[in-house]
């Protein structure tokens, strides 16, 4: 892939909030990435990494034109490991037009573009962001509905929904599940993952993502209440146990 | 045409002493994967058991053994041997493994004071010869140094200099005797001495005697190598000699020369040759050819000098850089990797990780992917290779050079350095806005310029009196590294490095620079932001307190990438306009090894809130804990600075967890080429690859300096790991090892 540096047209004015960026994003997609995590998220997941994305007015408000600037001096790295941009969060469909402008002028300029997203947004707003997406990582963070809505306190549905329209455009995607001990690691739960994973042709590969607790310090900081104190990360044997049914299924799990 | 040559095409290599056209003429490339490297074999682990017990007891020990009378030569001491049954490859310095030879050539209080630290004496008709009869170089330095210069010296702000010890930093072609063998090596020198029969006074004179003290050396080379049992003064006749006679000339060298730097080469592709022709022949199979290279390696690993335990201090584990360079582009295209430079970086596994040898990968874009990937599958794992870009050195130094130490590329054979440590720019700033006084001893060591007065410093006011010191500090420098390089020169000639050059070589003044960051982020916030100088009750400002934000190297930000652009510039330019001794061109490094924690604690609060004593950031790394994108921008404002105007090289520490590298292995290798290609497709010159074990990463705790811009990323979480307190930190670093998944 060869990624051409030269002219970015100046023709928009596209401003959206951002907690922070990485420069150095290898687990966030294909290569070496530049993440954009963008503020404001409706879900309250309990193992929230981020919770200081909660709130977009608490977020650095920049305008595409000046991330773009930024993303143009990487392009030898991404073009050397097959990498591009990952946009974050928070939950960047939470700014759609502001997402998909940066997809847009990124395509512009052959740059990868991925979307992490849980999914919690109406089909209509993320259907024109996922359009200039080439990697949706879809968060699917937990099947059964009422563990979903236990863990994130929203419904799972609309996040099912774009499951599927990812499917019916086949869109490449990867799904990802954050494996909770005593939450998200029921057995039934993630074989309906699996079991609905099968029937979907877009998806790459799965991730597990084990629970960490690295995130905790900032819900301290922020006197919110963390109620996974006396959870500890999956063991390796509950890692491979959940590699195992999606395996089972002929998935791709990492 | 010797006999020895047999199988080999002919060049100009034939003619004249050319190693460069035999290695283009014969090398074979390899484009292909590990696939083929063998395990060490049983002699190997048995050796190498042997090897790591006597280690282990020099650790407990301090040293192992030291000869406090002889003094070290080529041919001082009788052969030794670890277990002649087993050993491939055979010699060592002394006449027993590990045991230290004293060399006073380069000073004989530096002997005195190391031997005491270890509880040994110094033998005292020894010590009358070298205090009555025989000038070392330590004297003669100390008899030539101004005030000036020793006030520079004392205070710190030049500092790490060779003056009591030997300079280092050359490299003789030990290719040249396993290739020509001793004879014609020396027949070459009697011709050069003959074209010298010239009426000169000067330089030619000096040249005359050089050669004649070369022609010496490697007759004592021949004589050390038979008392071991071989006949070299005629070529290597096959794989196994090839090994051999490299290694007795480098052999020579650590035995004449306690070197600050005593590298290698760059002999692996050089080695193949023989190798790829033995190998054909069904000479040696795979497995003995894995074991020739790690017999060497083993040995390289075991070279030792006597030093005191302050030089440990400030090069932590007493090293030896015994730096050997692998791979590279040649000037046709050609990759110069082949399997031999697989074989060297498998002793890693075969012998486990190590500091030494110091294998250094020239990467180029255009290396063979498979050779990328298992460079990046040796650093993921063993953490103990350093890359350098090929594509920005060729231009400047061809297809057959070298690096010394850690990053000063020379063209073997043809180029020779004049090591001159470094100098403390951060000092030479505080000197700047105090007037020339030290900040710490209220000293005058500087000249006496006017000092700033205001409370608020004035950007434009600080780089005028900077601009003014710098110009100062070069030319003390400069008149420093003549007077060292003069008495090296009379005192501690390197006979047998230099009689593995040609007659006439290319030489550099390589001067250095510490403290970069902490200069280019103080004048940052001096110009973004409000520091206000905090005096003691004798004007000397002691400490800075800084009012508002300001842009910090290490995060891709121009406004102060440039001022550390214009740093490395503009103190070159300073240097150049200097007279050294022999004509030599000057260069400058960035580069401080891990010296930046001792710069650091000899230097006061500076204005970009480092507090006294604080650690430098290595090399040219940006300071720890001020980069807030991550770690590609830290690599991205280091690869901004010139090697145009730092030749003898630009220094980089890259820290990450396996993690934080790829999710599977597949993505970490690619990752890692990806960053590599990046770094270096950028222009970025040098970079050291730490992939942090759990035991690397306790360290990183409490030393958060050698580890800059540590890495550390999961899925979908976002750190601002400089907003964190030193707590959360640790507690992060911490978990990204747990025992749990």
């Amino acid at each position: 892939m060869h990624v051409p540096t030269a002219h970015i047209p100046q023709s928009t004015e596209v401003q959206g909030y951002i907690h922070s960026i990485e420069t150095c994003g290898t687990v966030d997609g294909p290569g070496i990435r530049f993440v954009i995590f963008t503020a404001g998220c409706p879900l309250r997941c309990l193992y929230c990494s981020n919770p200081d994305c909660r709130y977009m007015e608490n977020g650095k408000k920049v305008t595409v034109d000046t991330l773009m600037q930024e993303i143009q001096q990487y392009t030898s790295y991404m073009n050397a490991s097959g990498g591009g941009v990952t946009v974050s969060g928070g939950e960047p469909l939470y700014q759609p037009h502001f997402v998909a402008e940066i997809f847009k002028r990124c395509k512009a300029l052959g740059i990868h573009t991925a979307l992490d997203t849980s999914g919690y947004c109406d089909l209509q707003v993320a259907k024109p962001v996922i359009e200039q997406a080439d990697l949706v990582l879809l968060d699917i963070k937990s099947f059964d509905s009422d563990t979903y809505t236990k863990v994130t306190s929203v419904s799972l549905e609309p996040t099912l929904a774009i499951a599927h329209h990812l499917n019916d455009i086949q869109k490449p995607a990867w799904i990802r599940f954050v494996l909770v001990p005593g939450l998200t690691d029921a057995t039934h739960n993630i074989e309906g993952l699996a079991d609905f994973v099968a029937t979907l042709k877009n998806v790459e590969k799965v991730e597990v993502l084990p629970f960490h607790k690295m995130g905790e310090y900032k819900w301290e900081q922020l006197s919110y209440d963390y109620q996974l104190k006396e959870t500890q990360p999956p063991t390796t044997e509950q890692v491979q146990a959940a590699y195992a049914i999606f395996r089972s299924r002929g998935i791709t799990v990492v | 045409m010797f006999e020895q040559w047999q199988g080999f095409k002919s060049g100009n290599w034939v003619n004249e002493i050319d190693v460069r056209s035999f290695i283009q003429t014969n090398y074979t490339s390899y484009d292909g994967d590990d696939s083929f490297l063998v395990n060490a074999t049983e002699r190997t682990q048995t050796l190498w058991v042997q090897v790591k017990n006597l280690m282990a007891q020099e650790r407990e020990t301090g040293i192992l053994d030291a000869d406090t009378a002889t003094v070290s030569a080529i041919t001082a001491h009788s052969p030794g041997y670890i277990d002649q049954n087993l050993e491939q490859i055979v010699g060592v310095q002394t006449d027993k493994p590990l045991k230290r030879a004293i060399m006073p050539l380069g000073g004989i209080r530096v002997v005195k004071a190391s031997l005491k630290a270890y509880g040994y004496q110094l033998d005292p008709t020894t010590e009358e010869i070298f205090t009555k009869y025989r000038k070392t170089h330590n004297d003669g330095v100390f008899d030539a140094y101004t005030r000036e210069m020793r006030l520079a010296r004392h205070s710190g702000i030049i500092t790490g200099l060779p003056d009591a010890y030997g300079r280092g930093r050359i490299i003789g072609d030990y290719r040249r005797v396993a290739l020509y063998g001793c004879d014609r090596l020396i027949d070459d020198k009697k011709t050069q001495l003959q074209s010298l029969e010239i009426d000169s006074i000067d330089d030619t004179l000096q040249l005359r005697e050089e050669i004649n003290e070369q022609i010496k050396a490697l007759f004592e080379l021949k004589e050390m190598a038979a008392s071991y049992g071989f006949d070299i003064s005629r070529p290597a006749a096959n794989a196994k000699e090839a090994v051999q006679w490299l290694y007795l000339a480098y052999l020579a060298a650590v035995k004449e020369q306690n070197g600050a730097a005593m590298s290698l080469g760059r002999v692996s592709t050089f080695l193949d040759i023989y190798f790829e022709r033995d190998l054909k022949h069904g000479v040696f199979t795979e497995s003995e050819l894995q074991e020739l290279i790690d017999h060497f390696v083993m040995k390289l690993r075991m070279v030792r000098f006597l030093r005191t335990p302050d030089y440990n201090e400030l090069f932590s584990g007493d090293p030896t850089w015994v730096t050997e360079c692998i791979g590279g582009m040649g000037d046709d295209g050609r990759p110069l990797v082949t399997r031999t430079s697989f074989r060297m970086l498998n002793t890693l596994f075969n012998l486990g990780s190590a500091p030494e040898p110091n294998l250094t990968v020239l990467w180029s874009e255009r290396l063979p992917i498979a050779f990328k990937r298992y460079c990046a599958k040796v650093s993921t794992e063993t953490s103990s290779i350093q890359y350098e870009n090929d594509d920005l050195m060729r231009p400047y130094w061809g297809d057959d050079y070298a690096i010394a130490c850690c990053v000063s590329a020379m063209r073997i054979g043809k180029q020779m350095q004049f090591f001159g440590a470094r100098v403390n720019l951060a000092k030479c700033l505080l000197y700047a806005i105090n007037g020339g006084k030290d900040e710490k001893s209220g000293e005058q060591i500087a000249p006496a310029y006017a000092p700033i007065t205001s409370e608020d410093l004035n950007y434009n006011e600080v780089m005028q009196k900077f601009d003014r010191m710098m110009d100062w500090l070069a030319k003390a420098y400069i008149n420093t590294l003549n007077v060292i390089h003069f008495m090296h020169d009379k005192y501690c000639y390197e006979r047998l490095e230099m009689a593995l050059h040609d007659r006439d070589v290319f030489r550099t003044m390589a001067c250095g620079i510490a403290g970069l960051s902490v200069v280019a982020d103080s004048l940052s916030a001096i110009k973004y932001a409000t520091v206000k100088a905090i005096r003691n009750q004798d004007g000397l400002a002691v400490d800075y307190q800084i009012e508002g934000d300001f842009p910090k190297y290490g995060n891709n930000d121009d406004r102060v990438d440039q001022i550390a652009v214009d740093l490395v510039k503009g103190f070159m330019n300073k240097l150049k306009q200097h007279k050294t001794y022999r004509n030599a061109v000057p260069t400058q490094s960035v580069l401080t090894i891990t010296s930046n924690v001792v710069y650091g604690k000899k230097t006061g609060n500076t204005p970009d809130g480092r507090k006294a004593g604080e650690p430098f950031a290595p090399g040219a790394n940006p300071m720890h804990g001020r980069d807030s994108k991550g770690a590609i921008a830290s690599l991205a404002s280091v690869a901004k600075l010139p090697y145009a105007y730092a030749q003898d090289g630009i220094s980089n520490t890259f820290s990450i967890v396996p993690g934080a590298l790829g999710k599977t292995e597949g993505d970490r290798l690619t990752n890692l080429v990806g960053m590599l290609d990046g770094y270096f497709h950028d222009g970025g010159h040098h970079i050291n690859i730490n992939v942090l074990n759990r035991e690397m990463l306790l360290d990183a705790m409490d030393h958060p300096e050698q580890y800059p811009q540590l890495t550390i990323r999961v899925s979908g979480y976002a750190v601002n790991f400089i907003k964190l307190t030193r707590e959360q930190q640790l507690d992060v670093v911490k978990r990204t090892f747990h025992d749990r998944f």
